[in-house]
Protein backbone atom coordinates (compact mmCIF):
# COMPACT_ATOMS: atom_id res chain seq x y z
CA UNK A 1 0.00 0.00 0.00
CA UNK A 2 2.97 2.40 1.04
CA UNK A 3 5.14 0.80 -1.72
CA UNK A 4 6.76 2.70 -4.48
CA UNK A 5 5.93 2.40 -8.38
CA UNK A 6 6.88 0.01 -10.57
CA UNK A 7 9.73 2.54 -12.04
CA UNK A 8 11.01 3.10 -8.37
CA UNK A 9 11.40 -0.75 -7.97
CA UNK A 10 12.92 -1.67 -10.99
CA UNK A 11 15.19 1.52 -10.66
CA UNK A 12 16.37 0.33 -6.91
CA UNK A 13 17.22 -3.34 -8.28
CA UNK A 14 19.48 -2.03 -10.60
CA UNK A 15 21.31 0.51 -8.35
CA UNK A 16 21.66 -1.81 -5.30
CA UNK A 17 24.66 -3.87 -7.02
CA UNK A 18 27.12 -0.99 -8.46
CA UNK A 19 26.27 1.24 -5.15
CA UNK A 20 27.10 -1.19 -2.49
CA UNK A 21 30.09 -2.30 -4.70
CA UNK A 22 31.19 1.41 -5.21
CA UNK A 23 30.67 1.74 -1.09
CA UNK A 24 32.84 -1.35 -0.91
CA UNK A 25 35.60 0.64 -2.72
CA UNK A 26 35.41 3.62 -1.25
CA UNK A 27 35.59 1.70 2.40
CA UNK A 28 38.55 -0.62 1.41
CA UNK A 29 40.94 2.00 -0.42
CA UNK A 30 39.79 5.01 2.16
CA UNK A 31 43.79 4.76 3.13
CA UNK A 32 45.25 4.92 -0.61
CA UNK A 33 42.66 7.47 -2.47
CA UNK A 34 40.01 10.35 -1.23
CA UNK A 35 37.14 8.67 1.05
CA UNK A 36 37.28 6.23 3.96
CA UNK A 37 34.87 4.66 6.25
CA UNK A 38 32.50 7.34 7.04
CA UNK A 39 31.79 8.08 3.36
CA UNK A 40 31.27 4.71 1.76
CA UNK A 41 29.24 4.07 4.75
CA UNK A 42 27.30 6.72 4.15
CA UNK A 43 27.21 5.56 0.44
CA UNK A 44 25.80 2.21 1.10
CA UNK A 45 23.14 3.44 3.81
CA UNK A 46 21.89 6.04 0.86
CA UNK A 47 21.59 2.65 -1.39
CA UNK A 48 19.79 1.08 1.48
CA UNK A 49 17.81 3.60 2.12
CA UNK A 50 16.46 3.67 -1.60
CA UNK A 51 15.96 -0.07 -1.51
CA UNK A 52 14.11 0.05 1.96
CA UNK A 53 11.79 3.02 1.22
CA UNK A 54 11.20 1.11 -3.15
CA UNK A 55 9.88 -2.24 -1.31
CA UNK A 56 8.69 -1.13 2.26
CA UNK A 57 5.75 -3.14 1.82
CA UNK A 58 7.48 -6.80 1.00
CA UNK A 59 10.68 -5.52 3.34
CA UNK A 60 7.92 -5.22 6.57
CA UNK A 61 7.59 -8.43 8.02
CA UNK A 62 11.25 -9.84 6.51
CA UNK A 63 13.15 -6.83 7.94
CA UNK A 64 14.95 -7.17 11.62
CA UNK A 65 15.90 -4.48 13.47
CA UNK A 66 17.97 -6.15 15.71
CA UNK A 67 20.82 -7.54 13.66
CA UNK A 68 21.33 -4.37 12.11
CA UNK A 69 21.26 -2.73 16.00
CA UNK A 70 23.99 -6.21 16.44
CA UNK A 71 26.34 -4.57 13.58
CA UNK A 72 26.18 -1.21 14.95
CA UNK A 73 27.46 -2.57 18.23
CA UNK A 74 29.74 -4.95 17.06
CA UNK A 75 31.28 -2.33 15.06
CA UNK A 76 32.04 -0.04 17.49
CA UNK A 77 33.10 -2.29 19.68
CA UNK A 78 35.46 -3.65 16.97
CA UNK A 79 36.90 -0.28 16.74
CA UNK A 80 37.30 0.65 20.29
CA UNK A 81 38.98 -2.97 20.37
CA UNK A 82 41.60 -2.16 17.68
CA UNK A 83 42.37 0.77 19.69
CA UNK A 84 42.98 -1.04 23.14
CA UNK A 85 45.10 -3.32 20.99
CA UNK A 86 48.04 -1.00 20.49
CA UNK A 87 47.95 -0.04 23.97
CA UNK A 88 51.60 -1.54 24.84
CA UNK A 89 52.42 1.64 23.42
CA UNK A 90 49.59 4.27 23.46
CA UNK A 91 46.08 4.07 22.63
CA UNK A 92 44.95 4.26 19.27
CA UNK A 93 48.97 3.05 18.15
CA UNK A 94 48.96 1.43 14.94
CA UNK A 95 50.14 -1.77 15.57
CA UNK A 96 50.38 -3.44 12.08
CA UNK A 97 52.45 -0.86 10.19
CA UNK A 98 55.23 -2.13 8.71
CA UNK A 99 55.44 -5.82 10.15
CA UNK A 100 55.45 -7.61 7.22
CA UNK A 101 52.01 -9.14 7.92
CA UNK A 102 48.52 -8.03 7.50
CA UNK A 103 48.14 -5.18 5.80
CA UNK A 104 51.97 -4.56 6.64
CA UNK A 105 53.28 -3.53 3.77
CA UNK A 106 56.18 -0.89 3.92
CA UNK A 107 56.06 1.56 2.11
CA UNK A 108 59.07 4.24 0.60
CA UNK A 109 57.79 6.82 -2.05
CA UNK A 110 55.10 6.45 -4.74
CA UNK A 111 52.68 3.93 -3.82
CA UNK A 112 50.76 3.33 -7.32
CA UNK A 113 47.88 1.31 -5.13
CA UNK A 114 49.27 -1.16 -2.94
CA UNK A 115 46.15 -2.26 -0.53
CA UNK A 116 48.27 -4.39 1.51
CA UNK A 117 49.72 -1.05 3.70
CA UNK A 118 48.43 0.93 6.21
CA UNK A 119 48.45 -1.09 9.33
CA UNK A 120 45.19 -1.17 11.37
CA UNK A 121 43.90 2.12 9.68
CA UNK A 122 42.09 -0.30 6.82
CA UNK A 123 40.90 -2.68 9.68
CA UNK A 124 39.31 0.70 11.31
CA UNK A 125 38.13 2.29 7.94
CA UNK A 126 36.01 -1.08 7.50
CA UNK A 127 34.59 -1.04 11.31
CA UNK A 128 33.75 2.38 10.89
CA UNK A 129 32.33 2.02 7.49
CA UNK A 130 29.75 -0.42 9.07
CA UNK A 131 28.79 1.37 11.81
CA UNK A 132 27.70 4.28 9.74
CA UNK A 133 25.84 1.98 7.50
CA UNK A 134 24.00 0.14 9.75
CA UNK A 135 23.50 3.24 12.15
CA UNK A 136 21.85 5.68 8.95
CA UNK A 137 19.71 2.42 7.51
CA UNK A 138 18.45 2.17 11.30
CA UNK A 139 17.51 5.37 11.68
CA UNK A 140 15.98 5.53 8.03
CA UNK A 141 14.13 2.01 9.03
CA UNK A 142 13.22 2.81 12.35
CA UNK A 143 11.64 6.46 11.63
CA UNK A 144 10.08 5.18 8.06
CA UNK A 145 8.10 2.32 9.49
CA UNK A 146 7.77 3.94 12.90
CA UNK A 147 5.99 7.10 11.59
CA UNK A 148 3.45 4.37 9.91
CA UNK A 149 2.02 3.12 12.94
CA UNK A 150 -0.37 4.37 15.67
CA UNK A 151 0.76 6.08 18.85
CA UNK A 152 -0.07 3.51 21.46
CA UNK A 153 -2.07 4.89 24.55
CA UNK A 154 -1.10 7.18 27.44
CA UNK A 155 1.51 4.58 29.11
CA UNK A 156 1.98 6.10 32.19
CA UNK B 1 14.62 54.84 13.21
CA UNK B 2 15.98 53.29 16.00
CA UNK B 3 16.11 49.77 14.94
CA UNK B 4 17.68 51.29 11.49
CA UNK B 5 20.21 52.86 13.68
CA UNK B 6 20.85 49.24 16.02
CA UNK B 7 21.10 47.22 12.35
CA UNK B 8 23.35 50.00 10.72
CA UNK B 9 25.95 49.38 14.21
CA UNK B 10 25.67 45.48 13.85
CA UNK B 11 26.78 45.82 10.53
CA UNK B 12 29.55 48.45 11.44
CA UNK B 13 31.38 45.95 13.76
CA UNK B 14 30.39 42.77 11.97
CA UNK B 15 32.79 44.55 9.23
CA UNK B 16 35.03 45.79 11.68
CA UNK B 17 35.92 41.86 12.45
CA UNK B 18 36.01 41.35 9.41
CA UNK B 19 38.31 43.78 8.02
CA UNK B 20 40.21 42.94 10.73
CA UNK B 21 40.70 39.65 10.11
CA UNK B 22 41.01 39.59 6.66
CA UNK B 23 44.11 42.29 7.36
CA UNK B 24 45.62 40.17 9.95
CA UNK B 25 45.67 36.83 7.56
CA UNK B 26 48.80 35.20 7.25
CA UNK B 27 50.28 34.98 3.49
CA UNK B 28 48.91 31.48 1.29
CA UNK B 29 51.28 28.42 1.21
CA UNK B 30 52.96 29.62 4.46
CA UNK B 31 51.26 27.65 7.53
CA UNK B 32 52.01 29.33 10.91
CA UNK B 33 52.73 26.52 12.18
CA UNK B 34 55.33 23.32 11.42
CA UNK B 35 53.10 20.16 12.09
CA UNK B 36 51.43 20.22 8.46
CA UNK B 37 55.00 19.89 7.52
CA UNK B 38 55.50 16.75 9.72
CA UNK B 39 52.00 14.78 8.75
CA UNK B 40 53.33 15.79 5.17
CA UNK B 41 57.06 14.56 5.36
CA UNK B 42 56.60 11.18 7.55
CA UNK B 43 52.99 10.45 7.26
CA UNK B 44 53.42 8.21 4.95
CA UNK B 45 56.11 6.42 6.44
CA UNK B 46 54.71 6.32 9.99
CA UNK B 47 51.41 5.13 8.73
CA UNK B 48 51.38 3.35 5.49
CA UNK B 49 48.88 4.93 4.42
CA UNK B 50 48.69 7.26 1.13
CA UNK B 51 46.02 9.37 2.31
CA UNK B 52 47.14 11.89 4.41
CA UNK B 53 44.11 13.07 5.53
CA UNK B 54 43.17 9.47 6.14
CA UNK B 55 46.17 9.02 8.70
CA UNK B 56 45.70 11.73 10.38
CA UNK B 57 41.10 10.99 11.00
CA UNK B 58 42.52 7.10 11.90
CA UNK B 59 46.09 6.95 13.35
CA UNK B 60 47.37 10.50 15.05
CA UNK B 61 43.79 11.58 15.73
CA UNK B 62 41.98 8.27 16.20
CA UNK B 63 40.08 9.32 19.65
CA UNK B 64 38.26 11.95 17.61
CA UNK B 65 37.25 9.41 15.16
CA UNK B 66 36.09 7.30 18.30
CA UNK B 67 34.07 10.44 19.63
CA UNK B 68 32.40 11.02 16.14
CA UNK B 69 31.74 7.23 16.05
CA UNK B 70 29.80 7.37 19.47
CA UNK B 71 27.78 10.36 18.06
CA UNK B 72 26.47 8.81 15.71
CA UNK B 73 25.58 5.27 17.94
CA UNK B 74 23.83 8.11 20.47
CA UNK B 75 22.13 9.71 17.71
CA UNK B 76 20.73 6.27 16.98
CA UNK B 77 19.41 5.73 20.32
CA UNK B 78 17.81 8.72 20.27
CA UNK B 79 15.77 7.79 17.52
CA UNK B 80 14.99 4.44 18.97
CA UNK B 81 14.18 6.62 22.18
CA UNK B 82 11.97 9.00 20.09
CA UNK B 83 9.92 6.45 18.49
CA UNK B 84 9.71 3.56 21.63
CA UNK B 85 6.24 4.66 22.30
CA UNK B 86 4.75 3.26 18.92
CA UNK B 87 3.86 -0.15 18.11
Amino acid sequence: MNGMSKIVKVTACILIIPGIVFGLYIIMHGHLTPGGGFQGGAVIATISALFIIAYADEIRGVLDKDILSLMESMALIAFISLAFLGLSTTFFHNFLVNGGGLFGNPVSGINPGDLNTGGVIPLMNLAVGLEVYSALSLIVVVMYFGSKQEVLEDVN
Amino acid sequence: MNGEFYKMLVCMVLFAFLSAAVASIHPFGEPPSEMDDYFIRNGQRETGANNIVTSIVFDYRGLDTLGEASVLFTAVTGVFMLFAGRK
